[in-house]
């Protein structure tokens, strides 16, 4: 390193650590700003004694939080058994969208309607549908269980919008992959299997993991259709006790788990534009 | 008979006719070098040898076979045929023994301990026992294609292609990868390469083909065609690539 005798910095280290000091400054400066506000200005406001109270209420809060975290299990529950069916389905679905083979254009037909229908219609109407339409047909027990039709409405969504990021995972491997491993004698099936799909699919985690999150929220929907979840269990203290504070504990502690998910998603997509470049 | 011969082979992307009847005889054991501007149909040509690109017309004979008939299933002759790349084209995800042993256990059905062995021979023979288990982002470039090349040794092909397979490297690696070639000729492999390294077709090949506008304009042994050529365009090419 460049520097002066006597221990001096360089020119341009003076020039950094000057600049450093200055930007620290002005974040500090502006978060206090907003801090100040929030802090000070919010509770000012006229209505915010009646706000406090039904929305950031301890004591409410404290009541609630124990049959919440029990609620949000059945969240975890719905989510754990829905994830790997839709990765499975999602990546069949994309192969079967790329499948050349003329006996099987029908599989290539069903995949891209599969993914227009399913990408198309809002979540919610999903799982009004299924939800309640396919126990209408009287089905015996447990094959009334919303818990079955519900997580099927999900599993269904979110397999076509799974599928087409399978797809988009597999378009980004480059040609010359195909092209190798076609030339060592590999047939098309061996090619896709060995080559393009493991490299598909390590592409393609970090925005799947973005999929994974959605999942984790949109299970609340679930609620509509009759399993006690951490959307409905909030709803049901807000009437229980008058007050809207259970659903903000509902969001404190889907934050606690989508948070870290989110950040960890983050760092994935990081890494990957760094390893690219 | 000639362990490969080209008769007419006529290749268009579209309108553009990339092989105008190309006709090529390579003996076993021979190396056949194809040089010309980029553009000319080299690199399609080879593509086509091994049938990752599919011909319009004309025959390509192995051993006497023709393997270009169309529907006919290319998998058997691209184990028999193989093929380095400009750009080396390996499996990022494997090591670098298990880009080499992929092919040989999917087409060949054999097992990784039967084919350890011979494979980590090979590895060692062109130097690279040490980067056995490396990744490929871990190698140099000249490492890479030699990885490359083995990987399509690893196939026993009795046929080698070579796509300007040193055009990506850094000068001071082309010469480790040469000698690779050159340890190959001496083995007995029969090789075609598309080259621009006028310097080892002079004195590696044993017959030099000049293509122009998807034709081979002339051929012939590196003296008489790198001292004496005849056509105006493979003299003006020549003048250019020897600057």
């Amino acid at each position: 390193m460049a520097r002066r005798t006597g221990g001096g910095l360089t020119r341009r280290e003076r020039y950094e650590a000057q600049q450093k000091r200055r930007s620290l400054g002005v974040a500090a400066a502006s978060t206090a700003a907003v801090g100040l506000a929030l802090f000070v200005l919010v509770p000012l406001a006229p209505g915010w004694e009646k706000v406090q109270q039904s929305f950031f209420n301890a004591e409410v809060l404290v009541q609630s939080f124990p049959k919440l975290l029990d609620a949000f299990k059945i969240n975890v529950m719905i989510f754990a058994w829905s994830a790997p069916a839709i990765a499975v389905l999602g990546l069949l679905i994309a192969l079967a969208r790329d499948v050349k083979s003329p006996a099987l254009f029908p599989l290539r037909i069903f995949g891209a309607a599969f993914t227009d229908i399913f990408r198309g219609v809002p979540v919610i109407l999903t799982v009004y549908l299924i939800g309640f339409g396919i126990p209408g047909l009287g089905l015996p027990r447990p094959w009334n269980s919303p818990y079955i039709w519900g997580s099927l409405a999900l599993i269904l969504t979110y397999s076509a919008y799974v599928a087409e990021i399978f797809r988009s995972g597999i378009d980004s491997v480059h040609h010359s992959q195909r092209a190798a491993a076609l030339s060592l004698g590999l047939s098309e099936r061996q090619v896709m299997r060995d080559v393009v799909l493991p490299q598909a699919v390590r592409n393609v985690v970090p925005s799947q993991m973005n999929m994974l999150i959605a999942l984790q929220k949109d299970v609340s929907l679930l609620s509509f259709i009759g399993p006690v979840e951490i959307f409905r269990q909030a709803g049901v203290f807000k009437s229980l006790l008058a007050n809207f504070t259970p659903y903000v504990g509902a969001a404190i502690i889907f934050l606690v788990v989508t948070i870290p998910a989110t950040r960890y998603a983050d760092y994935l997509m990081a890494r990957q534009r760094r390893d690219r470049n | 008979m000639p362990k490969l011969r080209l008769r007419n082979v006529e290749k268009r992307f579209g309108d553009r006719l990339v092989c105008a009847g190309i006709n090529l005889d390579v003996e076993a054991g021979q190396m056949v070098c194809l040089i010309g501007a980029s553009g000319a149909g080299k690199s399609t040509l080879l593509r086509c040898i091994n049938l990752l690109e599919p011909i319009e017309d004309g025959e390509i004979f192995l051993d006497g076979t023709d393997i270009a008939v169309p529907g006919l299933n290319p998998q058997d002759v691209r184990a028999r045929i193989g093929m380095v790349f400009q750009s080396y084209n390996l499996f990022p995800h494997m090591t670098a023994i298990e880009n080499a042993m992929l092919a040989p256990r999917r087409v060949h059905g054999r097992s990784r301990a039967d084919l350890e062995p011979e494979v980590f021979e090979l590895f060692a023979r062109f130097g690279l026992a040490e980067q056995v288990g490396s990744y490929p982002d871990q190698l140099s470039g000249g490492q890479q294609q030699r990885v490359a090349i083995v990987r399509a040794l690893a196939m026993q092909p009795e046929v080698m292609l070579f796509d300007e397979i040193t055009s990506a490297l850094d000068p001071q690696l082309v010469g480790e990868v040469l000698d690779v070639l050159l340890l190959l000729k001496q083995q007995g492999m029969t090789m075609v390469l598309a080259t621009h390294e006028m310097g080892f077709a002079r004195q590696a090949a044993d017959k030099v083909c000049f293509l122009h506008d998807g034709r081979i304009l002339e051929e012939g042994g590196p003296m008489q065609l790198f001292g004496n050529a005849q056509h105006q365009e493979t003299q003006s090419f020549l003048a250019r690539a020897l600057k």
